[in-house]
């Protein structure tokens, strides 16, 4: 292995050991009734809604070369697709590959 | 020691008809060849992957690598990439706690905090004894980074036959079915307002402090939602 990536995937895995580490550090004196507990719960899931939104709008990556639309054509649509689907979760997600793939070639 | 049943039970919770396998297993497919095209080996995708088991800490490396940064510059973004992480450990640990549990299995298992396993035991803990909460959670934790692995190796193997269409396919998957988890998950007032607003603050905020954005529209958005929620109640 180069040492040059092994350091390099060691200081990522330190990176984000920190903080699962410290939040499972942290949640030893939280009791699942309590107020901060909730409030963590809320910070928790806009945490994650705000990563997904970042995804879709500021992507990283391949998806860079989608246009904005697309993109959001995808979403939308695919989202439309989990409910008319009784909120399955694989329809949808398989509808999204296959239509970004379809939206962006012939669109 | 950890409970087969309740470890073995939470194994095969990514086997259910709506499992987060298909998605996590493509995601990281586009990780794989991701890695592959960067100049990873095998063993160092692998390695990769199951020491980070995470995909926009996957990402930010790889995008720090390409253009060079110092280790440093990549423990710190890959850091801020990954707060999240902070909060979902602390909303889910308090769950699992059980005094006849050691607590090497928390910060063993602290490690399978990700999206996809998070959102699996936030859904199921009702179901399982509180015991044995943590027992299941490693079973969730072991299932999700074995389909992980798999999906790296997969997208390693058959990179060359990627191409850029698939790639994007494969990449718009992962936000789609995390964004129809976290819609389905939204059933009390707080959750469904934390989603919303750290949908719509996530990008205003990108666009002010791009290293903060995540953090912060976390941190705004959760409390507003927190605030109002508890102020609908009272």
């Amino acid at each position: 292995m180069s040492a040059n990536i092994v350091y390099a995937i060691l200081v990522t895995s330190l990176a984000t050991f920190l903080s699962r580490f410290l939040g499972a550090v942290t949640s030893e004196g939280i009791k699942e009734t309590s107020k901060l507990f909730k409030w963590f719960n809320c910070l928790a899931y806009a945490t994650l809604a705000a990563l997904i939104a970042r995804t879709i709008i500021f992507p990283a990556g391949v998806l860079m070369d989608a246009s904005y639309s697309s993109r959001l054509v995808v979403v939308l649509l695919s989202v439309f697709v989990f409910f008319i689907s009784k909120k399955n979760f694989v329809y949808p997600t398989i509808f999204s590959a296959i239509c970004m793939t379809v939206v962006n070639n012939y669109i | 020691m950890v409970s087969k049943k309740y470890y073995f039970k939470g194994y095969r919770s990514i086997l259910t008809h709506d499992s987060p396998a298909i998605a996590l297993t493509c995601c990281f497919i586009a990780i794989g060849a991701l890695f592959k095209n960067l100049g990873f080996n095998i063993q160092e995708s692998i390695f990769s992957t199951v020491l980070t088991y995470a995909l926009p800490g996957s990402l930010v490396m790889a995008e720090s690598m390409l253009i060079g940064a110092s280790l440093l510059n990549i423990f710190l973004a890959v850091w801020f990439v990954n707060a999240r992480l902070y909060p979902m450990a602390v909303s889910l640990f308090p769950l699992m706690m059980h005094k006849s549990q050691p607590k090497w299995k928390y910060y063993f298992s602290c490690h399978f905090i990700a999206v996809s396993a998070w959102l699996i035991m936030k859904s199921n803990y009702k179901k399982i004894p509180k015991e044995h909460r943590i027992d299941y959670w490693i079973g969730i934790g072991s299932a999700t980074v074995s389909v992980s692995v798999i999906g790296t190796f997969i997208g390693f193997s058959f990179s060359e036959y990627l191409n850029k269409d698939m790639m994007m396919g494969l990449a718009i998957l992962n936000p789609v079915y995390f964004l129809c988890m976290m819609v389905g998950a939204a059933k009390t007032i707080q959750i469904t307002l934390s989603v919303v607003l750290g949908l719509i603050l996530g990008p205003i905020i990108y666009l002010l402090s791009p290293e903060w954005s995540i953090l912060l529209a976390g941190i705004i958005g959760g409390t507003i939602a927190y605030l109002l929620g508890e102020y609908n109640v009272s």
